[in-house]
């Protein structure tokens, strides 16, 4: 058998590389609803919960016992476990049940029940609930900050970029573990270049994550991972108590947490216990909130590529996220890591987490090119920033990211750079030099960037532990060396740890240092018109893209010097049967001059007659006054010819053959690819006309087609047939006329 | 000074800020890179003190969020207790890290040096489960 080109051409794109199964259950390679997971079920006596989904108590696991004893609401559960799951489906897209009133509910359901009521969902009923129950009103982005270099410089310039691209956390990891506290002071400093409030994490080992935080280097937490399973719990070195300690301990620093969880993990790691990857994670998110985190990062993330091996994986990763903000957590939905070799595929699964609105829509968009980008993301990188901003447009959906003029962009990268060398020399850490940072400004990534002395670095890192330099030494190495506004938003940020605000639930911190969370900016979503609108100054913001064209570059240049043309009187008809009338629109050689591709006017007019005079005909012009439209224009200069056959022509260049014989929207021949017409199509066309006039056999003339023609000028195309349709006279008669 | 309100005072650097001090007693206002430049706010003075986290405790509770309260009061019994105690707390909660009388001794410690109640009783729950999934050291 062989195999059609086209099937090799659909063989050899991205998606194939991808591998693509049939559910094996029994190694947690089932999406949702997995032969072995648990019926809900709770059992209460004497106000102690001995039965929960499948499991007797002497029989529960540490998450059971933690979820048991912090994580489920016993007077709620009473009547919430009592309801059936069709009944709790419809309410989570009832718009007329509130969001408080669902997150109540929440409080009492076990993950089984949870797992199971979500998945009678479908994926549209999944957005609509995930935007009921959002918890922060307005959506919000993080970015990620790497560079495999682990040049401070770059990061700096990349971290103020994505400040000021309006992202509201943004997160920075390392290569070697040794980096952390100066890509955390890039960071940090980047960051509050580029607009003061914005939060940051350096993702390391939790001991020296904690470290980094009660330096005050770092402002959120999200590395605590949690498994759905105690064995993937344990490989992780933790427990549901461990996590508990340390999310209290970091509170206890005035560091915002959040959890990490997302579907596949435990079937990685060889712990899924034969379940669902939905059920395991409605465990998770169970624990998350027993724990007392305020929120969680899942959806996927690292592992996203193992659910979408599997039907329904899109799916299960909404279901995830939504039973997330379900459960009254603030989400980070994932979209970090690359879901997919294939564009398309990456951007319906997108769609899930873009159009309902999350607290953050990605959990790290890479602000730079996924080269560099050190998480294995960059689902989203530099590169599509235009894309993502236009298609936020395209939706009027806010997803975080604000469109930044080039020159501010510059502008925010030189000055954090300059100031992270400033911070290093105040600091007696190793030079950064100016070509570092010349470099940080405009390279596209760090193999642009100039090689460091790795070994003197991470020496001169260690003593950020070691001496503990902090936060405010920061700052005030920014205030000696005479950056005063940025040591005063990086002294901001310390500030913020004193009233602990941003400890509540999806806080990030606007504008003036103002906290907003779901404790003062609730999402109130109750229908059309309510919750968050994008509108007024912040939508006018999101639609003015950097790459938006100026009309007057797309306005067809008007000319006010009469053209070189002899009116000879009104337009007659003719008796030659050799002729050829040629009809030109009523802005052709007026205040028009020239074709969309450019060719001017007379030029046109020369090559037809040429053309008509090539296959014996006789060409005359006339100039059609009462319409715009190409087929009329043909049909009336048809219908003056003495052969009956005609050529219309618009001013934009559009040509038609027509007979007086034909109804007017139908044609000989149609040229409707006008910015591929060049001189020798115009000549082909007057040849065949003739052709036509003259009963001779011929040809069609070749056309090229090019189906993004559209895409390219249709707005070009717009504006000149709107200056030609202005120039159309109601009931005028067309008029001959000649060159010269 | 008024009581503080935690369903309509929040955020609490915001409309309270007479009642958020610094460890050493500084208000908000306090914190600026002048006084920095000027050598007048002693070290380690960012951060939330015991009564801040509890206030935060009490705007989570009101907003029905009982887990974040809880884990606020807990942030607050380690406010006051050193970055070194923290760090080896959280090791000893690891899995396999301690035996059950090395987590009685931490929870021992937590309530007499700290008084630390409900880190207290979270060693002990932990002390109980680890006991009946082989965790103890």
């Amino acid at each position: 058998m062989t195999d059609s080109s086209r099937s090799r051409a659909r063989s050899e794109r991205g998606l194939r590389r991808e591998a693509i199964i049939e559910p094996e259950p029994d190694l947690g390679l089932v999406t949702m609803n997995g032969p072995n997971d648990p019926e809900p079920e709770l059992t209460i006596v004497n106000g102690v919960i001995v039965r929960m989904d499948g499991k007797q108590s002497d029989n529960f696991d540490l998450i059971d016992q933690f979820v048991s004893m912090h994580g489920i609401d016993l007077e709620v559960a009473v009547e919430t476990m009592a309801l059936s799951d069709q009944e709790i489906a419809m309410r989570l897209v009832d718009v007329s049940v509130p969001r408080t009133a669902l997150v109540r509910l929440s409080r009492g359901l076990t993950p089984a029940k949870m797992a199971k009521v979500v998945s009678k969902l479908d994926p549209v009923e999944m957005m609509f609930a995930l935007k009921k129950l959002r918890a922060r009103r307005r959506p919000a982005n993080q970015a990620h900050v790497t560079n495999r270099k682990e040049s401070p410089a770059l990061l700096a310039a990349d971290a103020a970029e994505a400040a000021a691209r309006g992202f509201a956390e943004i997160e920075t990891t390392v290569g070697v573990a040794r980096y952390a506290p100066f890509n955390a002071i890039a960071l940090l400093v980047g960051s509050q270049t580029g607009r003061p409030g914005v939060l940051t994490q350096c993702a390391v080992e939790e001991r020296r994550n904690l470290q980094l935080g009660m330096q005050g280097l770092t402002t959120y937490s999200e590395t605590l991972s949690v498994y759905g399973t105690d064995g993937a719990m344990v490989d992780g070195d933790d427990t549901p108590w461990s996590k508990a300690f340390l999310a209290s301990a970091y509170a206890s620093r005035g560091i915002k947490v959040r959890s990490t969880s997302g579907s596949g993990s435990e079937a990685l790691m060889g712990h899924a216990n034969g379940c669902s990857m939905l059920y395991l994670e409605a465990r998770c998110l169970a624990l998350i909130r027993a724990i007392g985190s305020q929120g969680v990062q899942n959806g996927g993330i690292s592992t996203v590529t193992l659910p979408m091996a599997l039907p329904g994986g899109t799916k299960m990763i909404l279901a995830e996220n939504l039973i997330a903000a379900w459960l009254g957590l603030e989400v980070a939905s994932g979209n970090d890591a690359i879901a997919s070799h294939s564009p398309i595929r990456r951007t319906a699964k997108l769609m899930g987490q873009f159009l309902p609105g999350t607290d953050f829509v990605t959990s790290g968009y890479s602000a730079m090119p996924k080269y560099d980008n050190m998480f294995g993301g960059g689902n989203y990188d530099a590169d599509d920033l235009d894309e993502w901003t236009t298609i936020q447009r395209d939706w009027q959906i806010d997803a975080g990211i604000e469109p930044l003029d080039e020159a501010e962009a510059l502008r925010v990268r030189k000055l954090a750079a300059t100031a992270t060398q400033a911070v290093f020399r105040e600091i007696g850490f190793p030079e950064i030099t100016d070509q570092e940072v010349a470099d940080a400004v405009t390279s596209y990534d760090s193999r642009d960037m100039p090689d460091r002395d790795r070994a003197t670095d991470v020496e001169a890192a260690d003593l950020v532990f070691a001496e503990e330099i902090s936060g405010v030494d920061v700052a005030r190495a920014l205030d000696q060396a005479g950056f005063q506004e940025i040591g005063e938003a990086v002294l901001g940020m310390q500030r913020l740890r004193v009233s602990g605000d941003y400890l509540q639930t999806s806080a990030i911190v606007g504008a003036d240092w103002n906290v907003v969370s779901a404790v003062n900016d609730p999402n109130e979503y109750e229908g059309p018109g309510t919750g968050y609108l994008l509108e007024g100054d912040r939508w006018n913001l999101l639609q003015s893209l950097p790459h938006l064209l100026d009309p007057d570059t797309l306005n067809p240049p008007v000319s006010e010097e009469p053209a070189k043309v002899t009116v000879v009187g009104d337009a007659m008809r003719g008796s030659d049967p050799s002729e050829v009338v040629v009809g030109v629109g009523p802005a052709f050689l007026g205040t028009l001059r020239e074709t969309i591709n450019g060719l001017r006017h007379e030029a046109v007019m020369s090559a037809l007659a040429e053309g008509v005079a090539s296959c014996g005909g006789t060409p005359r012009f006339i100039r059609v006054l009462r319409t715009s439209d190409v087929a009329f224009i043909a049909h009336d200069a048809a219908s003056l010819s003495g052969s009956g056959i005609g050529i219309g022509v618009q001013s934009k260049g559009t040509a038609v053959i027509h007979s007086v014989e034909q109804e007017p929207l139908d044609n000989l021949e149609l040229f409707s690819m006008a910015p591929l017409l060049t001189l020798d199509s115009y000549r082909a066309i007057g040849h065949n006309a003739a052709a036509y006039a003259l009963n001779q056999r011929t040809s069609p003339v070749p056309v090229e087609l090019d189906n993004y023609a559209r895409a390219k000028h249709i707005v070009q195309t717009t504006f000149l047939h709107a200056t030609e349709t202005a120039a159309v006279e109601v009931g005028a008669a067309p008029i001959e006329f000649v060159l010269g | 000074m008024t009581e503080f309100d935690p369903q309509s005072e929040y955020p609490i650097g915001v409309r309270r800020p007479d009642l958020i001090r610094t460890p050493s007693g500084f208000g908000l206002g306090h914190l600026t890179l002048e006084n920095l430049r000027a050598g007048v706010i002693p070290e380690d003075e960012f951060r939330a003190t015991p009564e801040t986290l509890r206030m935060q405790a009490q705007v989570a509770r009101i907003a029905e969020r009982d887990q974040l309260a809880d884990n606020l009061e807990r942030a607050a019994e380690l406010a006051n207790i050193p970055d070194d105690v923290i760090l080896e707390v959280y090791t000893a909660l690891r899995p396999r890290r301690s035996s059950a009388e090395d987590l009685e001794n931490w929870a021992l410690r937590m309530e007499t040096s700290y008084h630390a109640a409900a880190i207290a009783s979270l060693v002990r729950q932990a002390a109980a489960a680890y006991a009946t999934q082989g965790l103890l050291a």
